[in-house]
């Protein structure tokens, strides 16, 4: 029978993570496409930081910092009581970190996309930058807002080298399924890991599928 | 009355220059500001809205003070009762034309909305998207949309440049009509002096940041020491008596022109009739340009 827990963990990972990047990249995004600060090419390089380097070097960064002599780690630690390397806050961490990228990018660009006179002409209707923000820019960029999720999302899901490096591939805790699938290969478990793999490659396909259908029809309105 | 007085430093295409506009007027006219693109007009229009800030200067409304900046007074657009219409109409793509107006209007009044909409004839498309919709019937809901809130100052910016003359002509009336119907105070940014001559009742022509010229676009326009001759397509924008003979005035292409009428020519011309301008050449002025 094959085990459905590592499945379940990795969409709990990146369920979480999603949201939590919305909540984040959502203003970060509307700061720097507002923002005329000189610092902006220094935050933007540094927010893109994961998508060039190695997971290795980040899972390498994250397993100092969140182990219990790390200063976050050792914060952690005396807040929440337990340790951040090895757990599952400490996988959900290390993924908002290394999806953020992800999420900030299209909603950058769909914040970029919106005409500036529609948010003037809002403003000049007596409508706050937070009535204007909810109800005509965001409405306007439906496809950047689906865009960004689902990368972030679909990006958590593949994950494999930072998970590896600080989550350890505890069961039930923090083996996800692309770990999953990796202990099966080594102890030449073929048969699960194809199980797995399917499922893995099915449910990645059809998200992405599902995406450009949709963006597609936003797009024709 | 408004009372304006501000300075800003620009950056045109042919290098940085200053606005420095002085202007008022009084309440429920409408005034023009006239000049090449790159003079200022949009910016002066845009800090009447408050999407700009002037380095220099002040802006009162109706008593009301907008901005000052030695008082370090600065209302947000916000609070600003303006109603912009822009040229690209910039009306909310995702919501319809009943909801674009529901979102303008401050306190619900359904009653307001559909009186307006009836009025601009826009009442069967309440449920489309503005982007089903063609250039004039955009631009009308975009009208509708700046009205709605009863503003102390209505801002159009070249709204009808992107229409062909047709929808134009039709809408040029449709602006005087609010004009008058609700008592706005217009201001109108334009570079075509027929829509000029039609609709306003004052012109200043901005040059370079500056006010050159102002006053009735009879005076702005006709202030010169040539005129043209030969023949010209046109149309008659107004006739009047003076003393026993009738002048009237003609728009020729970009050109407005004054001609003199009989008695007879009267009883066959209407205002707005296309007529065909002409004048034997035996007295040219030719001036080396």
């Amino acid at each position: 029978m094959i085990n459905f827990e590592p499945l379940y963990l990795t969409l709990k990972l990146a369920g979480l993570t999603t949201a939590i990047l919305y909540a984040i990249g959502l203003p970060a995004a509307w700061f720097l496409s507002q923002s005329r600060m000189r610092m902006k090419p220094l935050i933007e390089a540094v927010l893109a930081l994961p998508l060039v380097l190695p997971p290795s070097v980040l899972g390498f960064y994250f397993l100092l910092a969140f182990s219990r002599q790390g200063w976050l780690g050792a914060a952690w630690e005396t807040v929440f009581d337990h340790q951040l390397a090895f757990s599952f806050d400490g996988l959900v961490l290390g993924s908002v970190i290394f999806s953020l990228p992800f999420m900030v990018h299209p909603l950058q660009a769909g914040f970029n996309a919106v005409p500036r006179n529609l948010s003037e002409a809002s403003y000049s209707l007596g409508k706050s930058k937070l009535e204007t923000i909810a109800k005509v820019i965001l409405p306007s960029m439906k496809s950047s807002l689906l865009t960004g999720g689902v990368l972030a999302f679909a990006h958590t899901v593949g994950e494999f080298g930072v998970v590896l490096m600080i989550g350890g591939s505890i069961e039930g805790k923090t083996k996800v399924a692309s770990i999953a699938i990796y202990d099966l290969v080594e102890s030449l478990d073929y048969q699960s890991a194809h199980i797995y793999a399917a499922i893995l490659f099915a449910f990645s396909f059809t998200i992405l599928l599902t995406v450009y259908l949709v963006n597609k029809k936003l797009d024709i309105r | 009355m408004i009372r304006l007085s501000v300075t800003k430093k620009l950056s045109g295409a042919e290098g940085p220059f200053d606005l420095s506009v002085d202007l008022s007027f009084s309440s429920e006219s409408l005034v023009t500001l006239y000049g090449k693109s790159g003079s200022g007009k949009t910016t002066l229009l845009r800090i009447l809205a408050g999407l700009e800030k002037p380095e220099n200067g002040y802006i009162e409304v109706n008593d009301q003070v907008w901005f000052n900046s030695s008082a370090k007074i600065n209302l947000p657009p916000q609070k600003r009762k303006v109603g912009l219409v822009f040229q690209d109409y910039a009306l909310f793509p995702t919501m319809t034309i009943m909801e674009n107006l529901q979102f303008a209007q401050g306190k619900k009044e359904q009653r307001k909305i559909n009186d307006l909409l009836e009025l601009t004839g826009l009442a069967e498309l309440r449920e489309r998207y503005p982007s089903t919709l063609s250039g004039g019937q955009q631009q009308r809901v975009a009208l509708a949309r700046a009205i709605i809130r009863e503003p102390a100052i209505l801002l159009l910016d070249e709204p009808l440049s992107a229409l062909d003359q047709n929808t134009r002509t039709i809408l040029q009336d449709e602006i005087l009509k609010f004009h008058k119907r609700f008592g706005l105070t217009t201001i109108l940014v334009s570079h075509d002096k027929q829509e000029v001559f039609k609709l306003s009742d004052s012109v200043a022509m901005i040059e370079c940041g500056k006010i050159t010229r102002q006053g009735t676009p009879l005076e702005v326009f006709l202030d010169r020491t040539t005129s043209n001759k030969f023949s010209f397509a046109s149309t008659i924008l107004s006739i009047r008596k003076v003393d026993c003979i009738y002048l009237a005035v003609i728009g020729a292409g970009n050109e407005i022109v004054e001609v003199v009428l009989s008695e007879s020519d009267i009883e066959t011309l209407r205002v707005g009739d296309e007529v065909l301008v002409a004048s034997k050449a035996f007295n040219p002025i030719v001036v080396k340009l």
